[in-house]
């Protein structure tokens, strides 16, 4: 039986929010906890809840938090929770962009101009076009995306545009100054961006495939000194069911920590496809 | 008890002439460079020539600890490729045109210092006292945060550099993180002057107070062109905004440049 490495917990520096829980507007065929309209595996948090949380992260040092989902501006606390997250530290927010409104946009701007800290908002767009992104998102999202993007611009807010290697030569440089144009075709100046590489988890093991059997980490494939650079040496995701180790594995039953952030203050043993996925690629979840 | 502080001097030696006057003129009991002595400008040697013709005490930065161990690139921790193609050009010319004299002596710096000043315990550092080439932005560094890092390395008073954006973050009970910015580019505010931090002590009280340096910037200009050294380089020199290793920058500290 092999023994799996362990990432210790060098520093909690970021602390992750499951904001709407597995509730989506949409049902992308690669999402890696399938999320969609009916997923209520993890329930979205309250503003209190919420604020639990972030009394915890202030007694611990916490350096930033990230609020994911599902889509987070399903929940309707979205905008006070980020009001109140931006008084303590920097906060980013991961949305497919639909229910970017103008009024919302407005009250980002407002919150990003009344806080000393950092506000970010990632947009996930998964392709160079209509067509090949709605093949991932669902027929007329890119068109929303658009509407929701063109908001932002008018803001004055500039998103970082997150796209995962399902689209097409992304990974390439020349994948990437292509897609930075298409940004910029958007009307942003600075565009920036991100790509993330997938997990073989929730749907997309049905998109393509499920993690092999040699898709795991051993004793000798990092020293103890490389698994203190993965995510899960300095995170922690926090859901309705309680504080998981990282974004990626809430749907595994192990990867709960604990109830509140103390209980989740130890190493983690990396026994999981996508901890291999996370040291191949070098993955981080934060921008 | 007057103390300065010199923030990444990127082969700036005309603004590293223009403090050491400014600083001269202070009485200032004691200064201090906080590492990356090298990038960017031109002439690499002039800056360690200086420092130590003036005796001036100092730790590594990420350069210097790249230039002494003869590394490949700068570690400055940038993660966007453009971030990376501007910081590569930099270090494969300060690397070929630093003196190996110049290299070892930048690997028998100390990676920290520490002292005590009035009653305050202070501990020097290039990024944070946890990592050389970390990014400690004002907008990203949250008061637990910075607290947190002061506990756990037993200091009261936390000096660092690497950003490139000077700030200070008092803590309450006499602890504070003060980022002393550089003297080697402009603060990415329009305004082509460099800044360092000029700190008073008395017990456990401490004031701040960040420094313009007005210096020869078209001669600077000037030479960085004889060198040819990107010409967005010479345009930061001359404009005082940033072109380059921006992406980096967290969305507040962008927002307020011109790119």
């Amino acid at each position: 039986m092999r023994t799996p490495p362990q990432a210790p917990l060098t520093a909690l520096d970021t602390l992750w929010f499951q904001v709407a829980g597995t509730v989506c507007n949409i049902a992308c065929t690669h999402c890696f906890i399938s999320c969609s309209p009916t997923n209520h595996s993890h329930e979205m948090l309250s503003l209190g809840e919420v604020q639990e949380r972030l009394a915890e992260a202030r007694e611990l040092g916490v350096r930033e938090y990230y609020f994911t989902g599902g889509e987070p501006f399903m929940n309707r606390d979205m905008l006070p929770i980020l009001e109140a997250t931006l008084r303590q530290g920097p906060a980013t927010v991961l949305t497919n962009g639909m229910l970017l409104r103008r009024e919302v946009c407005a009250r980002l701007r407002e919150l990003f101009d009344a806080s000393d800290y950092s506000l970010d908002i990632r947009v996930s767009l998964d392709g160079f076009d209509a067509e090949s992104h709605d093949a991932i998102r669902g027929k007329g999202v890119w068109d929303r995306v658009m509407i929701g993007l063109r908001n932002l611009a008018e803001a004055g807010l500039n998103p970082v545009i997150t796209v995962t290697t399902a689209a097409e030569g992304v990974a390439s440089a020349e994948g990437r100054t292509r897609f930075l144009e298409v940004i910029r075709g958007f009307g942003f100046a600075r565009p920036r961006l991100k790509v993330l590489p997938l997990f073989r988890i929730g749907a997309e093991e049905t998109r393509t495939r499920a993690y092999e059997e040699w898709e795991r980490l051993t004793a000798e494939s990092l020293t103890h000194e490389e698994a203190a650079v993965l995510q899960c040496s300095s995170c922690r995701m926090v859901t309705s069911k309680g504080v998981y180790v990282c974004p990626i594995l809430i749907e595994e039953p192990e990867a709960r920590m604990g109830e509140t952030l103390a209980e989740t203050l130890r190493p983690f043993p990396l026994e999981y496809g996508a901890c291999h996925t996370c040291w191949v690629d070098g993955v981080t979840c934060t921008t | 008890m007057r103390l300065a502080f010199i923030g990444g001097i990127y082969s700036n030696y005309h603004a590293l002439v223009a403090t050491l006057d400014d600083v001269g003129r202070r009485r200032v009991d004691a200064t201090y460079f906080l590492g990356d002595l090298g990038a960017f400008g031109p002439h690499p040697d002039r800056v360690p020539r200086l420092l130590v013709e003036r005796g001036i005490p100092g730790i590594q930065g990420n350069y210097e600890e790249s230039l002494s161990t003869r590394a490949g690139d700068c570690h400055c921790g940038y993660t966007d490729p453009r971030d990376n193609h501007f910081a590569q050009l930099s270090y494969d010319y300060t690397f070929a045109n630093t003196s190996d004299a110049h290299k070892d002596w930048m690997g028998t710096l100390p990676r920290e210092l520490r002292f005590t000043a009035g009653e305050l315990r202070f501990l020097l550092v290039h990024g944070s006292p946890r990592k050389i080439n970390e990014f400690l932005w004002r907008s990203t560094s949250p008061e637990p945060f910075l607290g947190k890092l002061c506990r756990d390395h037993d200091a009261d008073v936390i000096v660092c550099t690497h950003t490139g954006l000077h700030w200070h973050q008092p803590l309450g009970g006499g602890r504070h993180v003060i980022n002393a910015g550089v003297i080697g580019r402009p603060a990415n505010d329009g305004r082509t002057n460099v800044w360092y931090a000029l700190v008073e002590v008395q017990g456990r009280e401490l004031t701040v107070e960040f420094v313009p340096v007005a210096y020869d910037h078209l001669a600077l200009a000037e030479e960085m062109r004889r060198e040819r050294l990107p010409e967005q380089f010479v345009e930061t020199v001359l404009t005082g905004w940033w072109t380059t290793c921006l992406e980096v920058l967290p969305p507040k500290e962008r927002a307020a440049g011109r790119f």
